[in-house]
């Protein structure tokens, strides 16, 4: 069976209840999926002994800014057994704007996840540091929202004196 | 050959005090490397032997702002960089003067973003701006050439009730 198939039957079979949208680009698989299984989802993937996802390469975000599920979260893993890279995608919305972390996985996703949380002002939910790592921690502000102007929020970010 | 050539007889000649301090302190000037990105690689590349900044007497980069008289700010200054390189300004002893290296460091460059300063003069009086992104090395060495300049002008009162810098501390997690 091929590797796609194979990742796509197994998730069906260990997580019956969770719905999953599978889609392909490019020849690279991605798994669209409610983000309350996000962690189970995320250990299974590591753990299982044939698809070995050791590697979180990228955890990012992507902001709609009209649309009613505001925020998809991105998830970038890669498999080095298996020469794989596998797109996890969950949406979150913003009155919401929160998802179990998955640093207790891979503990790379810690910073990945702060970063996320500076830029888009999504929370991680059992999170060991959740602190800005960009911008400075009294920034009241997420710089990548769309409705953050480019050129910044006059007098947020202090400046020296002359 | 030098000093000694231009001196006839008795081996003394009269000059003014303000004059030969100037002298002095225009072709012994110690730099700040305050490299911050890429335009650092064009400063290390000013102090090797094909371009030679110690030609103009500045070939001693010293890591320390106590030592140094000259702040080369080379690299894009971003608002949270911007405290640190105030609180190494203000740790040069006077006189000191500022180049602004690059378009990132006089303008904000291509940077034209909410990260970054648009323009260094926004909280340190710079002396000399350099063009280029970045600049040759040729042109950090004319932009020092403008500060010995400069340095040769100033007169001893231009120093005189200077104001200490106010200590603010900004507390870095």
């Amino acid at each position: 069976m091929e590797l796609k198939e194979l990742i796509q039957q197994k998730l069906k079979d260990n997580f019956t209840e969770a719905s999953f949208e599978f889609s392909e680009f490019r020849n690279e698989l991605s798994v669209k999926l409610n983000k309350k299984y996000i962690l189970q989802v995320c250990k299974f993937l590591k753990e299982n002994s044939d698809l070995e996802f050791l590697l979180c390469e990228d955890i990012t975000a992507v902001d709609w800014a009209t649309r009613k599920n505001r925020f998809t979260v991105v998830y970038h893993i890669f498999s080095i057994k298996n020469n794989f890279r596998l797109v996890l995608k969950s949406d979150v919305d913003e009155s919401e704007s929160i998802i179990d972390s998955v640093s207790s996985v891979w503990k790379t996703s810690d910073w990945q996840e702060r970063e996320c949380y500076d830029m888009y002002g999504i929370r991680f939910n059992n999170h060991p540091d959740l602190r800005r790592i960009y911008m400075p921690e009294e920034f009241e502000y997420h710089p990548l929202r769309k409705d953050f102007p480019l050129m910044g929020i006059p007098g947020s970010l202090p400046l020296p004196k002359k | 050959m030098g000093l000694e050539a231009k001196l006839n007889g008795d081996g003394f000649f009269v000059t003014k005090i303000e004059a030969i301090i100037n002298w002095a302190r225009k072709n012994s000037v110690y730099p700040m490397p305050m490299g911050i990105s890429c335009c650092a690689i064009e400063m290390m590349a000013s102090a090797d032997p094909k371009y030679d900044i110690a030609r103009f007497g500045s070939e001693v980069m010293r890591f320390t702002p106590r030592q140094c008289d000259l702040m080369i700010v080379a690299g894009t200054v971003t608002y949270k960089m911007s405290h640190v390189v105030k609180k190494i300004y203000d740790q040069m002893p006077d006189p000191k003067w500022v180049i602004a290296m690059g378009a990132c460091t006089s303008t904000g460059g291509m940077y034209r973003s909410y990260s970054v300063v648009q323009g260094i003069d926004q909280f340190l009086p710079v002396d000399v701006y350099v063009a280029g992104c970045p600049p040759r090395p040729d042109n950090l060495l004319n932009a020092l050439i403008h500060i010995q300049d400069k340095i040769g002008k100033t007169r001893p009162k231009d120093f005189q009730n200077l104001k200490l810098p106010e200590l603010n501390v900004i507390q870095n997690n």
